[in-house]
């Protein structure tokens, strides 16, 4: 396999009885990358990482994890050593400080001793649970739960972090950090998997997302091929009735007040449509490309007729 | 070794939780109290007259070997209690989502559960059974025949109920897995007294209901084996005839060879049970 990708499926299935959780799921990560795994609840997200994990077996399919394949599970019980997983429902001993829950961590990568506390006081330092790291972790808040769930995923430095779900509890303040915590683990060159259901999160760090429903992939690519710039928006005045037949030849018109959205028309194309617009006698105040939204598409994805 | 790291955790969590501290607390209070039952034991006299020193020990000995039956109760329920949802709790709570998404095999993971609690059932078995016999002997100077014995197969029944409460909690609810395990004690028990009567009446279908129980969980053959340990002679003797077979505090002879080896056998292939189905469960 291709060692510039952390993560490759391959027609990767669970199914429980009659109920499919992942539907063939085929897809490549590469090394380095901040990957959105975004769909809604009950999509086969959280499937898809527990099969990634080694949580849970596939039904079919093939996936590879740094390399290691699944089926071979003692390669694949070695990558996980170098593998950081947030799950979106957990909790760690809640008799233990957080640097203990870190301390055994360590030990289950296999860390050498040695650089225990440099490994742990660089997690703490970076998730900024430093001050309460000798606390009992029964006493924490869910915010600080999950900085420190997110802290453990860091140890090790691993090759690959999968985050499921990691602010789904959070508040924004809390959600803000996380994001930046994310730009961080990106920037130490970790391939970031984030499973979410907020389009504002993956919108925001990822460089590729997938989207997921009913257990299939819908559509994968990075944002900026998923939100095609097709549209336009026009503020003018003194549009004549007529010209709007002619402006209908460059794409879909739509009037929002003072403003008109042309849909369908290529980048190439809007300055002969702001010069048809003047030429019909009317004033120009601004013109803006329109990206389509992350939500838009998302809607629009899974809004289409299923067979 | 990555099981180590589970079996440390299971030590530490006893310790944290206060559970090491509670059972030490209630432990020394029930010594205190027989030790103090032991000490009246000389004191009784018969018709004005004090018993003989034999009468004492024998007396003793079969005081110890009630107090060693409760104990080795409270042991039994201690390890079902702790073992029970060692697993499943670890599941439903996704503490073990963390643990098992790194290097470690599923084996491991139950191995290591399996060694932390085999270590608190040999060392609280072992350490609160000599001083108990210790204060007997240091009240009364009783010593039972085979001290050392008695305290092996103690931890045996100990590691035996607690394995088996390992093998339901790697599919069962803490609450089910304990209740079944505790219920499956009591048949056990049970069944040991039906065997005897069996024996005692010369009846081979009642016999074969109190061996098949004591194969299928060997807790009561082991309790047995322990109660023989405590036996004096006199007792042994005394006790001899079919009709002491039914009594769960007696023992007509030591635990065959044969059943002491079953027992490691039984303890494997329920480990390997338990170490199987916990790969097949997907948490």
């Amino acid at each position: 396999m291709d060692a510039t990708l952390a993560i490759r499926t391959e027609e990767l299935a669970k199914r429980y009885g009659r109920i499919t959780a992942l539907a063939g799921l085929t897809m490549s990560i590469p090394a380095g990358d901040v990957f959105g795994f975004l769909g809604p609840n009950g999509a086969g997200k959280t499937t898809a990482v527990k099969l990634l994990l080694g949580l849970a077996r596939p039904s079919s399919g093939e996936a590879w994890v740094l390399g290691a394949p699944l089926s071979d599970r003692a390669a694949h019980r070695r990558a996980r050593g170098r593998v950081g997983y947030l799950p979106e429902l957990f909790r760690y001993q809640h008799w233990l400080s957080a640097r203990e829950v870190m301390r055994v961590h360590c030990e289950l990568i296999g860390l050498d001793r040695a650089g225990w506390d440099a490994e742990i006081k660089d997690a703490l330092g970076i998730v900024g649970l430093a001050a309460r790291a000798d606390d009992r972790v029964g006493g924490y808040s869910k915010g600080m739960q999950q900085r420190l769930g997110l802290g453990v995923a860091l140890l090790g430095r691993p090759a690959l972090v999968l985050l499921d779900e990691p602010t789904s509890a959070l508040d924004p303040v809390g959600r803000h950090d996380v994001r930046d915590i994310i730009r961080a683990i990106k920037a130490r060159g970790t391939t970031v998997f984030l499973n979410s259901h907020l389009l504002t999160e993956v919108e925001q760090v990822c460089d590729r997302v997938a989207i997921v429903d009913a257990g299939r992939v819908v559509q994968v690519g990075t944002l900026d091929e998923l939100l095609v710039t097709d549209a336009v928006r026009i503020r003018a005045t003194g549009i004549e009735n007529g010209a709007h037949d002619a402006l209908r030849a460059f794409g879909e018109l739509r009037e929002e007040g003072e403003w008109i959205l042309v849909q369908g028309v290529a980048a190439e194309r809007v300055p002969d449509l702001v010069r048809a617009i003047v030429d019909r006698g009317a004033r120009v105040y601004a013109v803006e490309p329109r990206h389509e939204s992350l939500e838009d598409r998302f809607l629009s994805l899974l809004e289409k007729p299923k067979p | 070794m990555r099981a180590l790291v589970i079996g440390r955790l299971v030590i530490r969590e006893a310790g944290r939780r206060r559970l090491l501290l509670a059972l030490l607390i209630l432990t020394l209070i029930v010594m205190a109290l027989t030790g103090w039952g032991f000490s009246r034991i000389p004191t009784i006299t018969q018709r004005g007259v004090a018993l003989s020193e034999t009468q004492v020990k024998l007396i003793s000995s079969q005081f110890l070997i009630l107090t060693m039956f409760m104990f080795s109760f409270v042991l039994a329920m201690a390890a079902v209690f702790i073992a029970a949802p060692q697993i499943s709790g670890e599941v439903e709570s996704g503490t073990a989502l963390a643990i098992l998404s790194r290097p470690i095999s599923r084996t491991e993971y139950v191995l290591g559960k399996w060694i932390g609690l085999a270590a608190l059932v040999a060392v609280y078995a072992g350490g609160a059974a000599a001083i108990e016999l210790g204060i007997v002997n240091a009240v009364v100077g009783y010593v039972p025949p085979e001290p050392v014995q008695f305290i092996a197969f103690v931890i045996g029944e100990g590691l035996v109920i607690m394995t088996f409460a390992v093998l339901l909690s790697t599919r069962l609810s803490g609450m089910v897995g304990g209740v079944t395990a505790l219920v499956l004690f009591g048949i056990a028990w049970i069944g040991g007294i039906v065997g005897g009567i069996g024996v005692a009446f010369d009846n081979a279908g009642i016999t074969h209901v109190g061996t098949a129980t004591r194969l299928i969980l060997p807790t009561d053959g082991l309790w047995r084996g322990a109660v023989y340990a405590l036996e004096p002679q006199a007792v042994v003797a005394a006790g001899s005839g079919p009709a002491a077979a039914a009594n769960p505090f007696y023992a007509a002879g030591p635990a065959p060879l044969a059943f002491e080896l079953y027992v490691v056998g039984w303890l494997a292939v329920v480990f390997a049970l338990a170490a199987y189905s916990f790969h097949t469960r997907e948490p």
